[in-house]
């Protein structure tokens, strides 16, 4: 058919449209740019002037200093990358196990396993009994699986995974597969798992920025500082206004070097380190991000 | 070779049982038929044991007095003791009307702001234009809760907050106690929770509106509709199922909140409790700073049977809506 071509939006409203959207878009990268100019700005100006969009005098002190003393944030980095791939994984791993079974309409007892993951999202005990289920029957205080096991299945990625299934893979070919002689492990892994693969991108992308973006279960079952995550250590940095200073002060036990010291600057550049990894994804993020969104509400 | 008798022998002994006991035998085949998929749930239900049904157990912590001499069983029992005290304080009260109050302004003024944003995206002429604004208000979403305090924080802090040192300087006006004065943050928290949540909200409407059959608009062309006219006539209707779904789930969750938002971005500062607590940073508090598990069980027992009957009403609701978008 013919596309439309006088139905288009006059050139003033165009215009105008466009302002709007540049402002739009300005105001949701404007809050970053800010941190990114106080990280590289002298601390002198900043107790002169206060955080400003154009720095009046430029320093990387404040990279300087998170890296000549890299220990804790790379030890933090690396508790945040753990956490991410083995959750990722593992999550990705569980929530497929249980949506496949309650997606094949010939398994009986669907409706039941598919109730007991879904009733979670109805009620649940609370936050209370919740973390100490965590600390005293599992004993996970201190422990990196605490940062991994509270995130491993979500009802909502099921939901997610189990509608792509019944979707995507025809029953009748998981049938051929088993006429075949493909047992059920080997049906899913060689013929659900490829047909699927958008939606195993979907919710381990999901799951990546959840794991990553996690300081819930750190900040409630985690004192040890060797586990701390990134994001965990931002909010004590934040927090405790003095964490830096205290630390400073353990490590170079010097007075005069704790005045000159740029905090605010570094709780900044902090900042920028933490986002740093998911700035650099981002492109391929929301792309998948936008597929799978899209393709939730279009399935209505 | 199997010859006719013998299986024929073989089968009958394998359908003795059916004709023994028909019910538990072809329960107990079916179960073996599937036992490898039985298996694929096993990890999630050990899961879903652990994590979601066993704390269901504890909620009797909200009945009792908790002692760590004694535990959870060997605990006195108070009855309704923890309910009282919580809803004798001005506390229930407060984290109530907070709680679905904010809740309340996000879902309106995210769902207006998003559908209008997406609207406009979609009539843009230049698409790859359209698509990059489309990025660029999604990014905030990506960030974690963390990092938006630090953002609020670059623009909030007292003594070098850009706001304070920036704008109100500007203007010779007084420096404000952010941090302190709740009276500012039933403006800010709504701002900040559009800024991060309204590029999601935009591609879910846009998907939506890009499903529209385009033909609706054709037709309109050759009746004379103007833009506006096509908007409010076809768009608005015809993506009404999505706005309807999405709000009302948004309706069940209304007794709940995000934590990060309440709890990171005020930096969980004391004085701005009176509008910034809401229930879940209220349980939170109670049982990590005040240690008080009884009264937070309380509270948290709360919010999961109010939510419950919310999430069970708007399921019944978006049924009779359209069968196929309910949950259950």
């Amino acid at each position: 058919m013919e596309p439309v071509t006088n139905n288009e939006i006059s050139r003033p409203t165009n215009i105008i449209l466009h302002i709007i959207f540049i402002i739009l878009s300005i105001t949701c990268l404007l809050p970053i740019v800010l941190v990114f100019m106080i990280s590289i700005t002298d601390y002198d100006s900043i107790v002169l002037n206060g955080y400003q969009f154009i720095p009046e005098k430029l320093s990387l002190e404040a990279y300087a200093y998170i890296f000549k003393d890299y220990t804790v944030i790379v030890k933090a980095y690396g508790v945040s990358i753990f956490v991410t791939v083995a959750g990722t994984l593992l999550s990705v791993f569980i929530s497929s196990l249980y949506a496949y079974p309650i997606s094949r309409a010939d398994f009986k007892y669907r409706g039941f396993f598919a109730f007991l993951i879904f009733f979670t999202m109805l009620f649940g005990g609370g936050l209370v009994p919740w973390y100490m289920v965590y600390t005293q029957v599992l004993d996970l205080k201190n422990s990196i699986w605490a940062l991994i096991v509270p995130m491993l299945l979500s009802p909502f990625n099921v939901l997610i995974m189990k509608t792509y299934f019944q979707m995507s893979v025809p029953p009748a070919l998981i049938e051929a597969s088993k006429i075949d002689g493909a047992g059920e492990l080997r049906t899913f892994f060689r013929i659900v798992f490829p047909l699927s693969l958008p939606v195993f991108a979907t919710i381990g992308l999901f799951n990546t920025l959840h794991y990553w973006n996690d300081w819930f279960n750190s900040m409630i079952f985690i004192t040890d500082t060797d586990l701390y995550s990134l994001q965990y250590l931002m909010y004590k940095m934040i927090s405790q206004a003095d964490y830096l200073s205290r630390n400073r002060a353990l490590i170079q036990g010097s007075a005069t070097e704790l005045a000159k010291l740029p905090g605010e600057t570094i709780r900044m550049a902090m900042a920028l380190i933490g986002i740093g990894p998911i700035v650099l994804a981002y492109p391929f993020f929301q792309r998948y991000f936008i597929k799978g969104l899209t393709l939730g509400s279009i399935k209505g | 070779m199997i010859t006719h008798e013998k299986r024929n022998a073989l089968d009958t002994r394998l359908h003795l049982p059916v004709r023994l006991h028909p019910k538990r035998s072809s329960m107990l085949r079916h179960l073996l038929r599937h036992k490898v998929l039985l298996l694929m749930l096993l990890p999630g239900v050990v899961f879903l044991l652990i994590n979601n049904y066993l704390p269901m157990f504890g909620i009797i912590i909200a009945f009792k007095n908790i002692n760590y001499v004694d535990g959870i069983l060997g605990s006195p029992w108070v009855g309704l003791d923890n309910f009282k005290f919580l809803f004798a304080t001005s506390d229930a009260w407060i984290i109530t009307r907070n709680t679905v109050l904010y809740n309340f302004v996000f879902i309106i003024l995210n769902l207006v702001i998003a559908v209008s944003i997406a609207i406009a995206l979609n009539e843009l002429k230049n698409k790859l234009a359209a698509k990059f604004y489309q990025s660029v208000m999604f990014f905030p979403y990506f960030l974690s809760m963390v990092v938006v305090s630090y953002l609020v924080f670059a623009f909030l802090n007292v003594e070098y907050g850009f706001i304070n040192k920036g704008i109100l300087a500007m203007f010779g006006l007084n420096e404000l106690n952010w941090y302190s004065e709740p009276k500012y943050w039933p403006f800010i928290l709504p701002l900040i929770n559009l800024w991060k949540g309204v590029g999601y909200g935009c591609v879910i409407y846009l998907a939506a509106i890009i499903g529209i059959d385009s033909e609706y608009y054709e037709a309109a062309l050759i009746d004379g509709a103007s833009k506006w006219k096509q908007i409010l006539h076809i768009t608005i209707p015809l993506i009404r199922p999505v706005i309807i779904i999405t709000t009302i789930l948004a309706i069940g969750g209304i007794f709940r909140s995000d934590f990060g938002l309440f709890y990171q971005t005020t930096l969980n500062s004391g004085a701005l409790y009176p509008t910034t607590l809401v229930i879940d940073t209220y349980v939170y508090n109670a049982l990590i700073n005040m240690g008080n598990l009884g009264m937070s069980a309380a509270a948290g027992l709360y919010q999961s049977i109010v939510g419950f009957f919310l999430v069970l009403g708007s399921n019944w609701i978006v049924r009779k809506v359209d069968k196929d978008q309910a949950v259950f």
